[in-house]
């Protein structure tokens, strides 16, 4: 099908308005079904014995006792799952992370699984589960893991991106860089350099919603997976290819899902659930603790970063450079080359050099979580970028107006801009109201900006008119947070209709083409760009119905407001026909108008956003509050400002926990001491302000309606904002997140001289 | 193990089953009662998704044993609307887009409600207190609080 996503101005109709989200009432009233809301006849209760051991070889697992126990139906180790990867290293990987092969690589890693009839008897089958255990010497920390002395977690990894192969393998997987421009000529000119190192720690994504699933799978190899997931397709896809089925054997269903933020990117229980309804010859429910949710899913990567950035004294800046160490669990990633093509991306930079190793340690494997990776870097670039502001004695609003990027700079990493929104985004902060609050005793402000990329990726979406005039939209990318209401405006805007005579779905595997998963702030950019192109399809039907149904050429019918309309005085007396009218006639017309759309959303405009945030520090106890925060995001073209709003607004509290309380802490033992959320702290209503929000609409040419992503860019400043406004109101520059108290109140007392 | 007769009124409807002596409430009321509006966000009390009322007191049932709703009162998620007319609260948070996932929305609701109950005139200071026992990671609470706000107006002018 032809379809041009360029964006040209027009005015809206549908698009922009604040309507009741369609799955709204469902969610208030308890009756939407999330991953553990879903029940099957004969089902079983699915449990998984995990790794006390941070890293350890697998001697021998003895499940005997397990299997004799009354009401066990099925166990299984890796030897159930066997490897059918056929070389394909990161799906041996998935598969080793869902169910431990020879070593258990970090505590809380799978190494059996069983299914019973009720959650009793599942938890006492775990119990007598007998693995016998080599325990290895580990390491969880970045830094530590680098180094030459450090247990290895795989002996077959040798630093891919140098120069010459390495002799030796080691815990870094890979070497990346980014750049362009001479540094060294760069920080000859400098008149002032700032050069910091700055760590932070591992964090979870925090959704609410533990990981759950039910599957079903057949003795003739068929299959169903009800789960919570941000993309069924890849789930299908990954389950199929590891249990050795047929994709289209295997149909996934998405429930609501409570969260994902990245975290439900990835398969984990999924196919130890199929494994085991294999085994057992019935359906089973997995369901993971949120003990198991912590120790065994999500976490972001802890880093370590260093940054050098030099300027003039008329504050341009002449170079800068980032080394970025992440790190990826047990598994290689790409973590610091995504951290690395992030770091500068907010300027125009003529020096410019970012190196990034991915860092193997026994911790979880590292998943994507909202914007992945670039709020590190954004918060040691940031930090850096505000102390050479301070040295110079300039604005660090100005001082970033100076050296942002504009359309036609080539970014840090590679690609020359087209329109963007970083200096009306920074023009927007300084003018904003929250930058002339007067500040208490012991306040501080900080602001820091944000870049993240957007995806686009492959959509498929299927547009059916019923008899009625209703239109039913089937989309495959999952709703995380109010895209079928933002979808149902767009096909409402392009046929000319009511919202309300929308119906949007989330179809399962089965009932529509293949879809990516929703990551990259992608599902309302790529799924609109989809819905538009067939809602123009089925348009090209109804033009067609009319002319047939008036007799006339179809060049000669246009469509317009939700109706077809005859062109030229010769129709005079042909009354419009509206949509309802020319499907009620459809069966004799030529049957069902649908508009079916296959797509790569390509051009998914990349997003900045600038962050305010005012911090009261308490110098006796390093405790801190958040007095004020306001978000300023360009949208590209805000479908539902309502949701765009609640986008940003997340995405700062988020951040907000990641920079003042959330980390993973782990004891000498390599074993995780806080994997729930009394421990592990997210914000709670009370730790907060309102947060205030500013959507600029800087349209993306890529699209029609000029839509960019916006789920994941608010995440991206809060850490280094939050950094600047601590280090103002301590009068001591953080480089350590999280700030918790201990860590300010240490600070404090480093500066006053112990 | 021998299981628990238990007679006890939901929503305002006697309901009689029996369940293990070590069965959360909530175990009882999802897996057993098919109402699984009440959410199990973490099992330890920390998360407030699985809130319910019982004898006009907020509680998290994962931490009440499903024995000891005998001869209670408890109210959930599924109780909150008059047929298919919605609760203020209800109406408001979806005004105001006070959801996104949704999945501690039934939580918010209840203990939302329980607050209003006993502050008709909250301040968002008390709001914002009042609404810690319940996480949310979706929507930094903003949208929480002014639905919680808009909807104690409307229930004061009702």
């Amino acid at each position: 099908m032809n379809f041009d996503p360029r964006y040209s101005t027009r005015s809206f109709a549908s698009v922009g308005t604040r309507p009741i989200r369609p799955d709204g009432v469902d969610k208030v009233t308890g009756r939407a079904r999330y991953g553990a809301d879903f029940n099957m006849a004969g089902q079983l209760v699915g449990r998984v014995l995990r790794s006390p051991h941070a890293h350890a070889t697998i001697r021998k697992i003895d499940t005997s006792k397990a299997e004799k126990l009354a009401g066990v139906k099925a166990v299984i180790t890796a030897a159930d799952l066997p490897d059918l990867t056929d070389g394909d290293a990161a799906m041996y990987d998935i598969l080793d992370n869902c169910m431990a092969r020879k070593k258990a690589l970090y505590d809380g890693h799978a190494v059996a699984a069983v299914a019973a009839v009720d959650a009793r008897t599942a938890r006492q089958a775990l119990k007598l589960i007998e693995v016998d255990y080599e325990v290895l010497p580990h390491v969880v920390d970045v830094d530590e893991a680098m180094k030459h002395t450090a247990p290895l977690l795989n002996d077959a990894i040798f630093t891919e991106g140098l120069e010459e192969k390495p002799t030796r393998p080691s815990n870094i997987t890979k070497r990346t860089q980014f750049g362009h421009g001479d540094i060294h000529e760069g920080f000859g000119q400098a008149d002032f350099v700032v050069e910091r190192s700055f760590k932070t720690e591992q964090t979870h994504q925090g959704y609410i919603e533990p990981h759950a699933c039910v599957a079903s799978v057949s003795s003739d190899g068929t299959a169903d997976l009800w789960v919570c997931t941000q993309g069924h397709f890849v789930y299908r896809q990954h389950c199929a290819q590891l249990l050795g089925m047929e994709a289209s054997k295997l149909r996934v269903t998405s429930s609501e899902i409570g969260g994902g933020f990245g975290g439900k990117t990835h398969v984990w229980a999924e196919p130890v659930a199929l494994a085991l309804s294999r085994k057992a010859g019935r359906p089973v429910k997995l369901v993971m603790t949120r003990d198991e949710v912590f120790r065994a899913s999500g976490p972001t990567s802890a880093t370590s970063i260093d940054v050098r950035i030099g300027a003039r004294k008329d504050g341009t800046i002449t170079a800068a450079e980032a080394t970025l160490r992440y790190s990826c669990g047990p598994y290689a990633g790409m973590w610091a080359e995504i951290g690395a093509m992030t770091a500068f991306a907010c300027y125009r930079l003529e020096n410019v050099r970012t190196v990034g190793y991915e860092v193997l340690v026994n911790r979880p494997k590292t998943a994507a979580y909202r914007a992945p990776s670039a709020p590190m870097a954004a918060f040691a670039v940031e930090s850096a970028v505000d102390e050479l502001a301070k040295e110079i004695g300039m604005d660090p609003v100005e001082f970033r107006i100076r050296n942002a990027a504009q359309e036609g700079t080539r970014s840090s990493y590679g690609p020359v801009y087209g329109p963007i929104g970083i200096g009306p985004t920074l023009e927007a902060a300084k003018n904003h109201p929250h930058m002339k609050v007067p500040l208490g005793k012991n306040q501080g402000r900080g602001m820091a900006c944000g870049f993240w990329f957007n995806f686009g990726g492959q959509t498929c979406t299927d547009l059916n008119i019923g008899m009625d005039g209703s239109v039913s939209l089937a989309v495959g990318t999952v709703d995380v947070g109010g895209s079928r209401a933002s979808l149902s405006l767009v096909a409402a805007e392009e046929l000319g209709i009511a919202y309300e005579q929308v119906k949007a779905v989330v179809a399962d595997t089965s009932s529509l083409g293949y879809n990516d998963m929703t990551d990259g702030s992608r599902g309302t950019f790529s799924s609109s760009m989809a819905t538009i192109s067939a809602a123009r399809n089925a348009i090209k039907i109804l033009r067609e119905r009319a002319a047939q149904m008036w007799d006339i050429p179809v060049d000669d019918v246009v469509w317009e407001k939700g109706h077809t309309i005859a062109k030229g005085e010769k129709y005079g007396n042909l009354a419009a026909l509206s949509l309802r009218e020319i499907a009620a006639a459809s069966g004799k017309t030529g049957g069902p108008i649908a508009g079916h759309s296959e797509l790569v959303a390509d051009g998914a405009g990349v997003s900045f956003a600038t962050h305010i945030c005012d911090i009261e520090v308490d110098p006796e106890t390093g405790a801190t509050r958040v007095l004020r925060y306001t978000v300023v995001q360009d949208a590209g073209k805000a479908v539902h400002p309502t949701y765009v709003e609640g986008q940003y607004q997340g995405g700062a509290a988020q951040g907000i926990g990641w920079a003042l309380n959330e980390e993973y802490i782990y004891g000498k033992d390599g074993r995780l001491q806080n994997p729930g959320f009394l421990d592990y702290r997210i914000p709670v209503c009370s730790d907060l302000p309102m947060i205030d929000t500013q959507i600029l609409e800087i349209p993306n040419p890529n699209h029609p309606y000029g839509v960019r992503g916006v789920g994941e860019t608010s995440i991206v400043p809060p850490l280094a904002a939050i950094a600047n406004a601590v280090s103002n109101a301590a009068g001591v520059r953080m480089t350590h997140i999280p700030m918790s108290p201990p860590r300010i109140l240490a600070a404090i007392v480093a500066e006053r001289g112990g | 193990m021998a299981g628990v007769a238990v007679s006890t009124t939901i929503n305002g409807d006697n309901v009689e089953y029996l369940c293990q002596p070590d069965e959360t409430l909530l175990d009882v009321l999802r897996d057993r009662l098919g109402l699984t509006g009440s959410k199990e966000g973490c099992g330890t009390g920390d998360c407030g998704a699985c809130s319910i009322i019982l004898d006009d007191r907020l509680v998290c049932s994962c931490l009440v044993l499903g024995a000891e709703a005998e001869g209670r009162r408890v109210e959930t998620i599924e109780g909150m609307a008059h047929g298919d007319t919605l609760h203020p609260l209800q109406q408001k948070f979806l005004e105001h887009a006070a959801l996104q996932c949704g999945i501690c929305t039934p939580g918010f609701l209840i203990a939302a409600k329980d607050l209003l109950a006993k502050n008709p005139d909250p301040t968002e200071e008390e709001i914002r207190f009042g609404l810690a026992g319940n996480l949310c990671r979706c929507t930094g609470y903003d949208k929480i609080v002014r639905a919680v706000q808009d909807a104690a107006s409307a229930m004061k002018g009702a």
